[in-house]
Formats: C-alpha cells, structure tokens, sequence
C-alpha cells in the first residue's frame, strides 16, 4: 500500500461505444423496480432447461443475441466475445459461447466482471486491435446458492447481513462504429482486504476495493463526485455502500445524492432480500436496462458505473482466509453532449 | 503490521455498523413453531397407542419420528418447508424435522448430477457432520460407562 493512489485509468481517444445492449432477469427481479426496464423477464427459473446450470447459459445466449439484435449487427460482425460468470471455470460463459462461431476470451472478477468486461472491451475497440466486441456476464441466485451456501430446500435463516444473488444475465455491444452512449475512460482496481472473513458480509468486504478505485478515478480523471450524474457501484448493498460512503469521507471525498449502488436499487423492500441484490447479473442488468436507457435519452449525461467483486471461493472461505475485493470502473458518456 | 492494525479498525467498526437483530421476534416464532411441532408429536404417538393397542410405547415413538421426518421430507420436496424454516428457525431445525429437511434438500439439490456421485453422495453435506458427531460423543460415553 505504499504506491501513490491514481495512474491506474486508461483514456479513450477513438470513442468506443456501446451501439446495443440487452438485459434478461428472472421472475423475482421481473417483479422489482425495474421491472419496466429490462429486455426481457423470464417467468420460468429454469430458462425452459432441465438444470439451473442450463438456465444460466441460455440466460447468457439469450442476452448476447438481444444485444446483436439491438445493435442492428449480426454474429458476423461480432469480432470478440469477452464473458464471465459466478459458476465454477465459469461454465455459463464458456458453454453459451460454444453455440456461436465467435473466438471468445473468459474473463473472472467475480462480480466486477460487467465493468471488467466492458473496460478490457473498450481497450481493445479503442486501440484499434478489434472494430466490434461483445461483452457479457450472468449470475442466476439458484447456481449461486448451490455452489456457495446450502442447498435451494434448506429451512434455515439467512444472515441479516447477507444479499440475494440476482438471477439476470447483461450484454453490451461495443463497436468503433455506430452510435450509442460513449465509453470515455476506464479504471481498473487493485485487490484490496481489510481482512473480513465472513463471506455472508459481502459488503464489508468488497467496500475497501471500491474506496480505492473511486479515489484512483477521481485523481486520475482529475474529478470530484459532483462531476457525475450518477456514480453506480455493483453489489456493495445497503451495508456495504453505507461503508463506503463513510470510507470515502474519511479520504476528503463526499459521495452524495447522485451514489446509488445496483443492489439496493434493483429489489423492492418487501422482496426479504436484506442487504440487497448482489452477483454479476445485479450489475450487469441495471446498467443494460435503466441505466443505458437514460444515458440514450439524455436523461445521463455522465455515469461512473463501478462494479464490485469478492474474489473468494468455497475453499478459500472454508480454508478460513479472508474475502479479497475488487473493483473496475468505467465511464459512459450520453452521445448527446457533444 | 500496518495492515493489520487497519483490518482489525476496519472489523470492528464493521461489526458496530452492523444493525443489531432483535432476538425476541425470532425466538418467539422458533418457541411457538417448534412447540407445535412436538405437540403434533405427542398427538401422534397417543393416537397411535390408542388405536394399535398391540404396539410397545417405544415402537410408537419409532412410529411417530417416522411420520414426522416424511412430512417434513414431503414439505422439503413440495418446496414448503425453507419458507416454513426461514420462518421459524430454530423452531423447525432442533426437532427432527430440521433432520429430514437437512438430507432431503441436498438430495434434491444434486439429482441432476447423477444418482450415485451426485444424490446419494450429497446427501449427507449437512447431516453427515451430525452423525459423525453424534457416533462419536456416543462412543465415548459408552466406553465410560463400560468402566464407571
């Protein structure tokens, strides 16, 4: 931690931007307050397969070819799929893209990887290397909760502190082409632990990741938070984005009314999801329904959407090593303020 | 070091902003569910000595555990009982339901992968430290006994 904060964005000369997008959620989230927003709401949570694990897939397919479909491409165009997901080798990625005739390239950040994603997207637009890429993720609560906690059936409570996985599944489109809201520079995070090990406190531990990318992105941006129509980060829920609220405070940064974080803002109240929504898709879904929509109709003019993850696995938690954070940020920029 | 002062900063002031859970409200649905639940119990096991007057007080016992631990297996399938149990905790765990509903859900979780490696070898992810457990502590009561 020695090493000054900053120099760790990456600015866009050549405007990639995102040209389509798509969002797909399950019937929970089909029911909370975005309902209106999203592409597409599935009453079925098993996506019409025989597994959840199948679901998850199509979940991803079905975006992806929303997302081709909005941007008025076919898969010919697509030149590069970037995709990840919650689930063990991140499957869901791997197998969707086993229907398409695409090269693809896996990319983890747990639940940061909307805004990976899109950041290394937007590198490889930008830099000239591809004309039009693809970028998904998807997390589904019933493959989350059996790879992480206990089994869908089991009668026990849920820890106050803990969030609710978001079945729901996210794809952007970004091309040097075409017209969409503008991708204008990208943060990439640092690992950062402050040591929790309660892995039903998400939050807490993903908190510290998303302080250092914020103040990263502002000195190297030369920004301050007003700057922003709205800053968005991922799943840090209701405890979490408290924490970092008071995290930024303590460094001379004040997070006001234009903070919100996915995860409180994608269920209702009475949903009885505690701290909020969590997983790739919480991110991933708000930022391709409303988020996007209002960035097309001039609504944003700016957005800093910040996705978080918590690198940890079963054997980590089990192994008792503490839950690494991470965070990625990229900034979008409506078409309409030039 | 320096991290470490600072993750230990950070884990308690984490665990003072953590809103505090009235233990009351939980307590009171897990005392009330749970009683209601031995109380079927106990109706089972003296209607079944009221009507099979043949059968020995702890062949009704083994009778009355039997309908109980199928019903919650039943509601586990019917997907009922984690609502039930989100509901009443301890209430529903601690009697012999929480048993049934520990080896039914991963029973359930993992038929897709396969009936052997998958069912029957997940089956016991949370009842099996149980067992283990319960075998053991019995073990070693058993030999002291053997020698008291």
């Amino acid at each position: 931690m020695k090493r000054e904060l900053g120099q760790q964005t990456v600015f866009f000369k050549n405007k990639p931007k995102i040209i389509g997008h798509y969002s797909i959620v399950g019937p929970k989230e089909g029911k909370g307050n975005l309902r209106e927003y999203f592409s597409e709401i599935e009453q079925d949570d098993f996506f019409g397969q025989k597994t959840y694990e199948k679901g998850e897939r199509v979940m991803i397919e079905r975006a992806l070819e929303g997302a081709v479909k909005d941007a008025n491409l076919s898969f010919d165009d697509i030149k590069l799929f970037l995709s990840g997901d919650l689930l063990n080798q991140i499957i869901s990625s791997s197998y969707a893209a086993r229907k398409y005739d695409i090269p693809y390239a896996g990319v983890f950040g747990a639940c940061s990887t909307m805004a990976e994603s899109l950041a290394l997207g937007a590198c490889l637009v930008d830099g000239g290397h591809f004309e039009t890429v693809a970028c998904a993720t998807s997390s589904h609560f019933s493959t989350a909760e059996r790879q992480f906690r206990t089994p869908l059936e089991l009668g026990s409570q849920r820890p106050p502190t803990s969030q609710w996985t978001v079945t729901g599944s996210g794809a952007d489109i970004i091309s040097s082409k075409g017209s969409g809201p503008i991708i204008t520079c990208a943060t990439f995070g640092k690992v950062a632990d402050f040591g929790i090990t309660d892995v039903n406190n998400m939050g807490a531990a993903m908190a510290p990741a998303a302080m250092y990318t914020l103040i990263a992105h502002f000195k190297d941006t030369k920004t301050k938070p007003e700057d922003y129509d709205l800053i968005l980060s991922g799943d840090l829920g209701k405890l979490g984005s408290e924490i970092l609220i008071d995290l930024m405070e303590d460094k001379g940064y004040k997070l006001g009314l234009n903070y919100k974080d996915c995860g409180q803002i994608i269920f209702k109240r009475n949903q009885n999801v505690l701290m909020g929504g969590s997983g790739c898709g919480c991110s991933a879904t708000v930022l391709n329904s409303i988020v996007l929509k209002k960035l097309i109709t001039g609504e944003y003019k700016r957005v800093l959407f910040m996705a978080t993850g918590a690198l940890l696995s079963t054997l980590s938690a089990q192994q008792g090593e503490s839950v690494p954070g991470v965070a990625h940020a990229v900034v979008i920029e409506g078409e309409k303020n030039e | 070091m320096q991290d470490e002062v600072r993750n230990k900063k950070y884990n308690s002031y984490v665990e003072a902003k953590i809103a505090k859970t009235h233990a009351w409200p939980s307590l009171f649905n897990a005392f009330w569910v749970g009683g209601l639940i031995c109380v079927f119990g106990q109706v089972c096991n003296d209607l079944i000595l009221m009507w099979f007057p043949s059968i020995s007080t702890q062949s009704a016992w083994a009778y009355t555990l039997i309908i109980i631990i199928f019903i919650a297996a039943l509601l586990t399938g019917l997907g009922v009982f984690d609502k039930i149990g989100a509901f009443a905790g301890a209430g529903t765990i601690v009697p012999i339901t929480g048993f049934s509903n520990s080896i039914t859900s991963p029973a359930l979780d993992f038929k897709n992968e396969g009936i052997i490696f998958g069912m029957c070898a997940k089956m016991f992810i949370i009842a099996g430290p149980v067992i283990v457990s319960g075998t053991v502590a019995s073990m070693i009561v058993g030999i002291i006994y053997l020698f008291v």
